[in-house]
C-alpha cells in the first residue's frame, strides 16, 4: 500500500486545475466540497503511507518513486522522483492534516468573497507545492515546490489585490524570498558540480563517504541557508512576513505559519549530514535563529494589530526551530516544527474568529473584555497561548524544552541565553495579546458591537481540533527525564538524523532546565498580568519614561525604511539617471549624430509614401552586383 | 524523403503573398483569413519536420541542394538540433501574429499582411540556409516587410524608430556581406573550389589576424540583432512604435536570429577568434543581462519595459552561448524558444491592453484585473513564465544556462544570476501598477474581458509554456547531437582542416581530401 504514496501531492493538483478552469462556473458549494476532499484524501493516504512505512525495514528508506526524466541536458539530470521516509511522512502529515482543517474553516471565513474558486484554486495549489517540497527526492525538484509555495504566497497575499497595501505585500514577499532562492539555486550548482547528483541519497552518500570537504561543506550549507532565511523570514529578509498579514487569515495560519515559512527548517533538516559536517555553517544557522528570536519577539511586544503580533511570533518561532538544527538537535527542530504547525494556526484561526466576530477589526486598542462575547474562541485562543508560552504540558513546553536541553547540553550557552529570554518575551507578548483583547475593559467601536457574534461551526470545529491537538501533540517526545523510550518522535525521525547528534545530561540538570523553563513562561505571563491588568496604566510610564525605546519597537527598528533607503530607492534612482544620461544621450546621441537620422526621416517619410518597394530591392541589388564584382574580379 | 517539405514550408508564404496581390483590397476579412489560412497551413506542414526529425544524428536533415546563380551561390537548405525549433517557433507565432493584427490593422490590411507573409519566408530561410550566400540574401529579406511593417503601421514616431531599426542593422549586415565574400575568396584561393557552403569554409584554418577581422564583421552584425549591449537602443523605439504583430515578431524571432548566427556562423566558423574575443562577448552580455534588467525597472511605458526585459534575456542567452558547453548551449536555444514564447506573449498583451485604453503608459492603468479577470489569468501566467518560475518553461532555459555558465565560471553566474531578482522586481511592479490596486482611471470601468479571439492565439502559447516546462524531454533530446557536434567543431575535434596558404604540397592535398569527399557523395547520392 506504501506504493501510492506518489498520489499524495497530486490529489491537491488535481483539484486546483479542475478550479483553476471551471471553477468560476461551479456552484460554490461543490467547490468547497471538492477542495477539502482532495486535501483530506491526501491526508489519508499520508496516513496509510506512514503505517506502512512502520511496517517495513528502516534499510528499505527512503521509498522512491520515480516518475519520468524531467531534465536532460549534458551533465545535468533531474528526475521526478517523489520519495517517502520518516521526514517526508512527518511533513506530509503535518500539511496534509493542518492543511485540511484549514481548507475547512476556510469555507466559513471566505464564505461572502466573491474570489471563492480562486481562493481555492491557490490554496490547492499551494497545498500540491509544498507537499512536493517535502516529498521530492532531489534539491532540484524540492527547488520546484520551494518556488510553486512562493508563488501561491505572493497569490494570496496579494489575494485582495485592489487593495493597494495587499499588492505590495505579495510583491515584496515574493522579490525578498527570491533574493534567498538566488542562494539556494547557486548551492545547488555547487552540489551538482562537485557532488555529480541532486538525489538526496547520492548527497548523503558523498558527504558520509568523505568525498565533500568540510569547506565545500560549509559553503553549500550556507548558500542552501540563505534560501532558508528568506522562506523562513529570519534577519535579515524576515521584512516580508509581517506585511503578509495583508492576506486572508487563513492563509496566514497555513502558509505563514504552519507550513510553508517552515520550510527553510526543513529544508536543514533534510540536509542535516552536511550543516553537521560543516560545524560553521551549523554554528550560523543556530545564531542566526537564537538572534531572530529575541528580535523578533521584542517586536512582537508593541504591536497593535493581532496578526502582527503573531506573525512576528512565528518569526521568533521559527528561530527557535534553527536553533534546534543549529546546536544537532535537528529532531527537536523538527518536533518544534510540528507541535507549532498546530499551535500558531490554532492561533491565527482563533484571531481570524475574533476579526470575523469585529467585521474584520484588527486592533488590538480597538478590542478587549471580548471573552463573554466569544465563548469558543476564547479558550481555544488561550490554549493557543499557554500553549506557545511553554507552560507545561501542553506541546509548545515540550519542543521547546527540547531545543533549549539541547543548546545547554552541546554547550552553547549564549544561545541558550538568549532562547530563555526569548522565552520570557514570549509569553510576555502572547498574553498581552490574551489580556489586551479578551480580558479588560471593552474598548469596541459601537458598530463593531452590533455586529458581534462567534462564528458558525465549521470555524468553530476546526478550532476545537486544533486545541484538542495543540494540548496532546507534544506527549509523542518527552524529555529524557521521564524516560528514555517515551521519545517516540525522535526514534521515528533517527534514520534520518543519524544518531549521535543529541548529548544527554545528568538527570538532576535536565530537571533545572525544566524547572527554569517552566519558571521563565510563568514569569512572563505574570509580567503581562501585572502591565495589562493589574495596573494598566505601567505601559504608559514606561514609554513616556524611555520613548526612544518605544519609538524604536513599535517602528520595528525602522528596518523597512533602512532598506528601502539603502538598496530600493539608489537601485531606481540609480537607473533612472544611467537611462537619462547614457542610454539617452550617449549611446543613442552618438547614433543619431553620426546617422543624422533626424536630417534623412523627412526624405524617407515621403520616399516611403510613394510606397515604391522595387526602387529600394533595385538599390539593393545593385549593391550586392558592386560588391560580388570587386570581389571576384 | 523526396517531397520537397522543407522549400515547401519555407516558401509556401510567399506564395501566399504572391496570391495576396491578386485578391481586391477591400475585402478586408478575406484577405486576413487567407493569410491566416496560409501561416496555418505552413505550421501544420512543418509539424512534418518535428515528426520525422531523427534526434540520434547531428547531421543535416531535410536536406534540399541544387544550382542557383553557380560560382558556389547553390540553393542548399536543410535543418538540425540548432534550427528545427526556430523554424517550428516561427510558424507556430505566425498565425498567432496574425491573428492578433485581426482588428487593430485597418489601413492598408493587403500590403500588411502580403508583408507578414514575405517576412515568414525570410526568416524561416534564414534558419534553414546551409549557403552563406543563400543566408545573406535571406537575412536581407527579413529587413524589407519588418521596415515597412514598423514604418506604414506603426505608431507616431514610427519613421524615427524604423530608419533607427534599418541603420543599425544595415550597418551590420553590410560588414558581414564583406566578410563573408573575404571568407570565400580566401576559400578560393586555398582550394581551387568555389563554394559558399559552411561546412565547406568551416574546414579552414584562418590566420588569426584576418579569423579576427571577419569575426568582428560578422559578430557586429549578430550582435545588433540580437542586441547585444551597447548596441541595443533601436530596440525600445522599434518595439515601442511597431504595430503588436510586429513587435511579437521582432523579439520572439527576429532578434534569435542573431543569437543563432553565432551558434551557426560564428562559433564554427571562426572558432580562435571566439575563443581570443570570449572574455569580451562574456562581459558584454553579463552587461545586458544586468543594464537591462535595471532599464526595465524604471521604464514608464509597458512596451518599452517588455523591450529592454528582452536585453536582459538575450543577454542571459548570448552569456551561455559564451559558456561553451553542451548544458549552456542547450539552454541557450531552449531559452531562446522561452523568450519568444514569453515575450511574444507578453506584447501580445500590451496589445490587447492598447486595444482598450490606446496608451501603454504604466501610469494609465491600474486595477485591470478587477474589470478583465480571465485576461488576468493569462497576463499573470506570461509574466511568471518570463520570470522563470519552475513548472513553466522559462525555468528550464533559466537554470541550464546558468549552470552552463557556471560550469564556466562560477563568477559570471553569480553575476548573471541577478536576473532571477530583476526579472521579478520588474515585471511583478510593473503587473501591480497595472493590474492590481483600486481602479483610478475612470477609463478602466469601460474595459472589456478579452474575447474569443484573443484567448485562442493565448491559449496555444500558454500550453506550449507548461508542455515546456513540465516535460521538456522531448525539445532536448532533439538538440544533443547537433549541439554536441557544434561544440567539437569549436573545439576542433573531428575536424579535416584545410590550411589557407599557397602552399602546393598542402592545395594538391586538400584537393585530394575533397574531391574524395566529394566521391563519397556522389556514391551516396547513387545510392
Amino acid at each position: 500500500m506504501t506504493e501510492i504514496f506518489w498520489l499524495i501531492p497530486f490529489l491537491p493538483l488535481l483539484s486546483s486545475f479542475i478550479l483553476a478552469i471551471f471553477g468560476r462556473t461551479l456552484p460554490k458549494k461543490y467547490i468547497s466540497f471538492q477542495a477539502c476532499l482532495a486535501v483530506f484524501a491526501s491526508f489519508i493516504i499520508s496516513v496509510i503511507s506512514f503505517f506502512g512505512l512502520l511496517k517495513i525495514s528502516q534499510e528499505s528508506y527512503p521509498l522512491i518513486k520515480s516518475l519520468f526524466t524531467w531534465i536532460a541536458s549534458g551533465s545535468f539530470t533531474i528526475n521526478f522522483s517523489l520519495q517517502f521516509d520518516p521526514l517526508s511522512a512527518v511533513m506530509a502529515m503535518v500539511v496534509s492534516g493542518v492543511g485540511f482543517i484549514i481548507h475547512v474553516y476556510s469555507v466559513g471565513y471566505m464564505d461572502k468573497d466573491k474570489g471563492y474558486s480562486r481562493y481555492f484554486t491557490y490554496l490547492n495549489l499551494f497545498t500540491f507545492a509544498m507537499l512536493l517540497l517535502v516529498m521530492s527526492s532531489n534539491i532540484v525538484l524540492m527547488f520546484v515546490g520551494w518556488e510553486g509555495v512562493g508563488l501561491c504566497s505572493y497569490l494570496l497575499i496579494g489575494f485582495w489585490f485592489e487593495k493597494d497595501s495587499a499588492a505590495n505585500a505579495g510583491k515584496k514577499a515574493f522579490i525578498v524570498t527570491r533574493i534567498g532562492d538566488l542562494g539556494f539555486l547557486l548551492g545547488i550548482f555547487f552540489i551538482f558540480v562537485h557532488i555529480g547528483s541532486a538525489e538526496f541519497t547520492a548527497i548523503n552518500q558523498a558527504i558520509s563517504g568523505g568525498a565533500v570537504t568540510q569547506g565545500l561543506a560549509t559553503l553549500i550549507a550556507l548558500l542552501l541557508f540563505m534560501g532558508a532565511v528568506g522562506k523562513s523570514a529570519q534577519i535579515p529578509l524576515y521584512v516580508w512576513l509581517p506585511d503578509a498579514m495583508e492576506g486572508p487569515t487563513p492563509v496566514s495560519a497555513l502558509i505563514h505559519a504552519a507550513t510553508m515559512v517552515t520550510a527553510g527548517v526543513y529544508m536543514v533538516c533534510r540536509m542535516n549530514l552536511l550543516y553537521t559536517l560543516s560545524g560553521t555553517a551549523a554554528l550560523v544557522v543556530g545564531v542566526i535563529g537564537a538572534v531572530t528570536a529575541v528580535y523578533a519577539a521584542t517586536m512582537a511586544l508593541t504591536q497593535n494589530d493581532i496578526k502582527r503580533v503573531l506573525a512576528y511570533s512565528t518569526i521568533s518561532q521559527i528561530g527557535y526551530m534553527f536553533i534546534g538544527c543549529g546546536v544537532g538537535a535537528y529532531s527537536a527542530g523538527m518536533f518544534h516544527l510540528y507541535t507549532h504547525a498546530f499551535f500558531k494556526s490554532l492561533l491565527f484561526l482563533s484571531a481570524g474568529s475574533v476579526m470575523h466576530a469585529l467585521s474584520g477589526e484588527l486592533d488590538m486598542r480597538k478590542m478587549g473584555g471580548l471573552r463573554k462575547y466569544l465563548p469558543f474562541t476564547y479558550p481555544a485562543f488561550l490554549i493557543g497561548a499557554i500553549a506557545i508560552a511553554g507552560v507545561p504540558f501542553l506541546s509548545g513546553f515540550f519542543s521547546k524544552d527540547a531545543i533549549l536541553t539541547q543548546a545547554f547540553a552541546n554547550k552553547q550557552y549564549f544561545i541558550w541565553i538568549l532562547g530563555v529570554l526569548g522565552a520570557i518575551l514570549t509569553a510576555f507578548y502572547m498574553f498581552r495579546l490574551i489580556f489586551l483583547t479578551f480580558q479588560g475593559e471593552e474598548r469596541l467601536e459601537p458598530e463593531a458591537k452590533e455586529h458581534l457574534h462567534e462564528s458558525p461551526p465549521v470555524m468553530t470545529i476546526p478550532l476545537g481540533i486544533l486545541a484538542f491537538f495543540s494540548i496532546i501533540a507534544g506527549f509523542i517526545g518527552v524529555p529524557a527525564v521521564f524516560g528514555e523510550k517515551l521519545n517516540w518522535f525522535n526514534k521515528f525521525l533517527e534514520p534520518v538524523m543519524r544518531p549521535g547528534h543529541e548529548v544527554h545530561l545528568s538527570i538532576q540538570t535536565e530537571w533545572l532546565l525544566i524547572i527554569i523553563s517552566v519558571a521563565v513562561a510563568l514569569f512572563g505571563i505574570y509580567l503581562a498580568y501585572i502591565f495589562y491588568i493589574k495596573k494598566p496604566q505601567t505601559p504608559h510610564q514606561l514609554n513616556a519614561k524611555f520613548p526612544y525605546v518605544y519609538k524604536l519597537l513599535y517602528n520595528k527598528y525602522y528596518v523597512d525604511e533602512i532598506y528601502n533607503a539603502v538598496f530600493v530607492k539608489p537601485v531606481v534612482r540609480g537607473s533612472e539617471i544611467v537611462y537619462d544620461n547614457f542610454d539617452l544621450k550617449v549611446i543613442d546621441g552618438a547614433v543619431n549624430g553620426s546617422a543624422s537620422v533626424t536630417g534623412l526621416s523627412g526624405k524617407i517619410l515621403s520616399y516611403l509614401q510613394t510606397g515604391l518597394i522595387k526602387d529600394y530591392a533595385l538599390v539593393f541589388l545593385f549593391g550586392v552586383i558592386l560588391f560580388l564584382g570587386y570581389l571576384l574580379f | 524523403m523526396n517531397f520537397p517539405i522543407l522549400s515547401v514550408v519555407t516558401f509556401l508564404p510567399l506564395a501566399g503573398a504572391v496570391f495576396l496581390i491578386f485578391v481586391h483590397r477591400d475585402r478586408k476579412n478575406f484577405l486576413r483569413s487567407l493569410a491566416l489560412a496560409f501561416t496555418l497551413i505552413n505550421f501544420v506542414l512543418s509539424l512534418f519536420l518535428y515528426i520525422h526529425f531523427n534526434p540520434q544524428t547531428a547531421e543535416t536533415q531535410f536536406v534540399e541542394k541544387g544550382p542557383w546563380i553557380g560560382y558556389g551561390i547553390n540553393y542548399h537548405i536543410g535543418i538540425d538540433g540548432l534550427s528545427l525549433f526556430l523554424v517550428l517557433l516561427t510558424t507556430f507565432l505566425m498565425p498567432i501574429a496574425i491573428l492578433s493584427s485581426w482588428n487593430y490593422i485597418q489601413k492598408k490590411v493587403k500590403e500588411y499582411m502580403i508583408f507578414m507573409l514575405i517576412l515568414e519566408t525570410g526568416i524561416i530561410g534564414v534558419f534553414v540556409s546551409f549557403n552563406l550566400f543563400l543566408f545573406y540574401v535571406f537575412w536581407e529579406v527579413t529587413l524589407i516587410p519588418m521596415y515597412f511593417l514598423i514604418g506604414v503601421w506603426g505608431g507616431p514616431r514610427r519613421i524615427y524608430a524604423t530608419l533607427k531599426y534599418v541603420l543599425f542593422t544595415m550597418l551590420g549586415s553590410l560588414l558581414m556581406l564583406v566578410a563573408i565574400f573575404v571568407l570565400y575568396s580566401t576559400y578560393y584561393k586555398a582550394t581551387g573550389v568555389y563554394s559558399f557552403n559552411i561546412f565547406d569554409l568551416s574546414k579552414l584554418i584562418l590566420n588569426p589576424n584576418l579569423q579576427l577581422w571577419l569575426f568582428l564583421a560578422f559578430a557586429l552584425s549578430f550582435a545588433i540583432k540580437v542586441p547585444m549591449f551597447p548596441l541595443h537602443t533601436w530596440l525600445p523605439d522599434a518595439h515601442v512604435e511597431a504595430p503588436t504583430a510586429g513587435s511579437v515578431i521582432l523579439a520572439a524571432i527576429l532578434l534569435k536570429m542573431g543569437a543563432y548566427g553565432f551558434l551557426r556562423f560564428g562559433l564554427p566558423l571562426f572558432p580562435d577568434a571566439v575563443m581570443k574575443l570570449l572574455p569580451v562577448l562574456a562581459v558584454l552580455s553579463l552587461i545586458g543581462i544586468i543594464y537591462g534588467g535595471l532599464m526595465a525597472l524604471i521604464q514608464k511605458d509597458i512596451k518599452s519595459l517588455v523591450a529592454y526585459s528582452s536585453v536582459s534575456h538575450m543577454g542571459l542567452i548570448m552569456l551561455a552561448i559564451f559558456s561553451l558547453n553542451i548544458e549552456a548551449i542547450e539552454g541557450a536555444i531552449y531559452q531562446m524558444l522561452n523568450h519568444g514564447l514569453s515575450t511574444g506573449a507578453l506584447f501580445l498583451i500590451v496589445g490587447i491592453l492598447y486595444e482598450r485604453a490606446h496608451t501603454r503608459q504604466i501610469k494609465d492603468f491600474g486595477g485591470v484585473s478587477s474589470q478583465m479577470p480571465v485576461f488576468s489569468a493569462f497576463f499573470l501566467i506570461c509574466m511568471l513564465s518570463s520570470i522563470g518560475l519552475p513548472g513553466l518553461n522559462g525555468f528550464i532555459g533559466e537554470i541550464l544556462c546558468i549552470f552552463g555558465i557556471f560550469k564556466t565560471s562560477k563568477l559570471l553566474a553569480i553575476l548573471g544570476i541577478s536576473t532571477v531578482i530583476l526579472a521579478a522586481a520588474y515585471l511583478l511592479w510593473m503587473f501591480q501598477r497595472v493590474m492590481q490596486g483600486p481602479i483610478k482611471n475612470e477609463k478602466i470601468y469601460s474595459f472589456t474581458d478579452i474575447n474569443k479571439r484573443e484567448i485562442s492565439y493565448l491559449v496555444p502559447i500558454v500550453i506550449m509554456m507548461f508542455w515546456m516546462g513540465i516535460y521538456p524531454r522531448p525539445f532536448l533530446k532533439r538538440m544533443d547531437h547537433s549541439v554536441s557536434d557544434l561544440l567539437n567543431k569549436v573545439n576542433r575535434k573531428e575536424r579535416i582542416f584545410i590550411q589557407a596558404e599557397e602552399d602546393k604540397k598542402a592545395l594538391t592535398e586538400v584537393n585530394n581530401l575533397i574531391n574524395t569527399e566529394k566521391n563519397k557523395e556522389m556514391e551516396e547520392e547513387a545510392k
